[in-house]
């Protein structure tokens, strides 16, 4: 290994930096000026670009909390807050759930048709979900469904379920053969089997499929519109926002606040969880 | 497999009970319920019962409904034939929808899966990588809504003579040009800058899986030809970029997957006005302003077939590695 302070190394690796720093730009500084602009007063917001403050970034008197508490209290934002927490907490936690009955049933389990069964799981990972709305809406506003919770609870189990049962099947199929034996020695049922062996090891599997079904379902428009009907009372972040996009345009004070709040716990949870992130991105390529 | 014949047929279990049931009755009913291994099917019954209802049940009830008239009673639409079929490959904003897919899958998946590629070989030649990759991966995890208000800020357009607020105005008019009507300017402006947003949320993507591959090519391969002189383009051309292709084709199929189905940025940033409807914000359309419940269904079908390649593929992929398993 050579020094890294070699200057004639240094000169050839500037190329590189340099294409490095302008990705890194584009992909930043959207997003800062996001930031730096929801915390602005609107007069200044709509005079000057956001920019203009770095000459004086830190003097006071130039950022407040009110967008905020614009959002958040006057458009109702709070309570959207609240109903995206709603709608994609269980939602999540039920999808998981069965998809980690039907992945272990699929990975271990012999019955007729399985092989099939589960192509057709496979398949219907990509399945546009615009193929399922119209014969599904009447029923829903039959069974008082649409609009509701539950209704769309169940929704997005079911449109995750492909997803989410072939991520947890791509790991309990690695579980080695030998521990299924022992346990069927030991006289335990296939259910006993699931809780108490199959269940505690697959953790950091299921961990990756929950965060990644939870930012699925907390950054999805299309179902809830769908489902929901933009009912303001029920409505998630997503749905809100679009429709202050649509009513409000041109007050960039409500909308990059706005936009910050529904952006933040996905961002707690990408810098805290990263890896599990990641690792169902890995594990999760195949998806459309 | 042993345990595979010795469970027996579902349909055996099946006439056993009928028999059963017709010499024995009820008690004989129970029995024969018994019988089945319900623990087998118990497993994957809800997974099953949900994707029927909410996936298969209505994918053919969606293909027969496009056949069928406006009217949001599902029975109650009168046989049309191809009408609504015509009007998808005739009307002139389905062929603008069409026309823009086409450019978003050609221009996102080119862009994302060649930008991951750069950032995963690049990256992997700097100290302060894991940095740079968050950055570039951290729009993956927002919402396509909230990356939608980021860049409509990014394109804000304010008249010659005041300052601009958007970034990219404000950049065009210091290098001494016109501020541009960056979401209005058809077709080909508004679109690209569109596309873009898709572009800044899925690089990201692209690059953990590329990346995650490239890390996996041993280093000692890539030595081996530099020790040998190759220069680094052709180190790149012929031994990183072959070994990566399985993997890029893969992820290209996942892009073109999600571009075919792309919704909430148009939706939200023009609704498709200024000719950049694409096809599954047409279907919303067709479907929530118009309650043409016919053409909806057709477009969505559209939709479907452009995917069903992709569904195959996917299957048998699967299949392959079952096999290699």
């Amino acid at each position: 290994m050579k020094s890294a302070l070699n200057p004639r190394r240094f000169v050839a690796k500037i190329p590189l930096h340099l294409t490095i720093l302008v990705f890194a730009a584009i992909w930043i500084i959207p997003t800062l000026g996001l930031l730096i602009t929801s915390f602005r007063d609107p007069t200044n917001i709509a005079g000057t670009g956001w920019w203009t403050v770095f000459p004086k970034l830190f003097s006071g008197g130039q950022y407040s909390l009110e967008n905020y508490i614009g959002v958040l209290r006057g458009e109702g934002l709070a309570r959207s807050f609240l109903n995206s927490l709603i709608i994609s907490v269980p939602a999540t936690a039920i999808s998981t759930f069965i998809a980690s009955f039907a992945a272990y049933g699929f990975a271990w389990m012999r019955f007729h048709g399985r092989k099939v069964l589960f192509m057709l799981v496979v398949g219907l990972m990509v399945i546009p979900l615009q193929m399922t709305f119209i014969p599904i809406l009447p029923i829903y506003s039959k069974l008082r469904l649409a609009g509701t919770f539950p209704g769309i609870w169940l929704a997005h189990t079911a449109y995750g379920l492909p997803l989410t049962t072939y991520l947890v099947h791509s790991f309990m199929a690695g579980i080695p053969k030998d521990l299924f034996d022992s346990a069927a020695i030991d006289g335990a049922s296939p259910l006993k089997t699931f809780w108490r062996i199959v269940i505690p090891i697959s953790v950091p599997a299921l961990a990756s499929v929950f965060i990644f079904q939870f930012l699925w379902i907390w950054n999805d428009l299309l179902v809830a519109l769908v489902y929901l009907s933009a009912k303001p009372n029920v409505a998630p972040l997503t749905v809100s926002i679009a429709n202050l996009v649509t009513n409000r345009g041109q007050d960039w004070e409500l909308l990059t606040a706005a936009a910050f709040v529904s952006m933040a716990l996905p961002l707690v949870v990408f810098f805290s969880l990263q890896r599990y992130f990641v690792r169902g991105i890995l594990a999760g390529s195949v998806k459309g | 497999m042993g345990a595979e014949s010795k469970k027996g047929g579902l349909a055996l279990q099946g006439t056993q009970l009928v028999v059963r049931l017709s010499v024995r009755g009820w008690r004989g009913l129970w029995k024969g319920l018994c019988s089945i291994r319900w623990n087998s099917w118990a497993f994957v019954a809800p997974a099953l019962l949900l994707i029927g209802f909410f996936l298969v049940y209505p994918t053919v009830m969606t293909i027969f409904r496009s056949f069928f008239g406006r009217s949001t009673n599902l029975f109650g639409a009168p046989f049309v034939g191809f009408d609504n079929w015509r009007f998808v490959f005739t009307n002139n904003v389905m062929l603008t929808a069409l026309r823009n897919n086409a450019l978003w899958a050609v221009l996102f998946t080119s862009c994302t899966v060649g930008f991951g590629l750069i950032l995963a070989v690049l990256l992997d030649r700097v100290k302060y990588e894991r940095i740079v990759k968050s950055i570039i991966f951290i729009p993956a995890a927002i919402s396509m809504v909230g990356a939608s208000v980021v860049w409509k800020f990014v394109y804000a357009y304010k008249p010659a003579h005041i300052d601009q607020i958007g970034v990219l105005n404000a950049l065009v008019v210091a290098l001494g040009g016109e501020p541009v009507g960056w979401l209005i300017q058809r077709p080909w402006v508004n679109n690209i800058c569109l596309i873009v947003v898709g572009i800044w949320m899925w690089t990201g993507f692209c690059m953990v899986i590329l990346s995650a591959a490239y890390k996996n090519i041993p280093r000692a391969l890539l030595e081996a030809a530099r020790i040998d002189g190759a220069t680094e383009w052709r180190v790149f051309r012929n031994i990183i970029l072959p070994l990566l292709a399985p993997t890029a084709t893969v992820v290209a199929t996942t892009m073109v997957v999600q571009v075919l189905k792309i919704f909430d940025i148009i939706f939200v940033m023009t609704n498709g006005n200024f000719s950049t409807e694409v096809i599954a914000n047409r279907m919303y359309k067709e479907m929530f302003n118009f309650f043409n419940y016919g053409r909806a269904s057709a477009i969505a079908v559209v939709l479907l077939i452009l995917i069903v390649p992709f569904m195959i593929l996917n299957i048998r992929r699967f299949a392959a590695q079952e096999g290699g398993r």
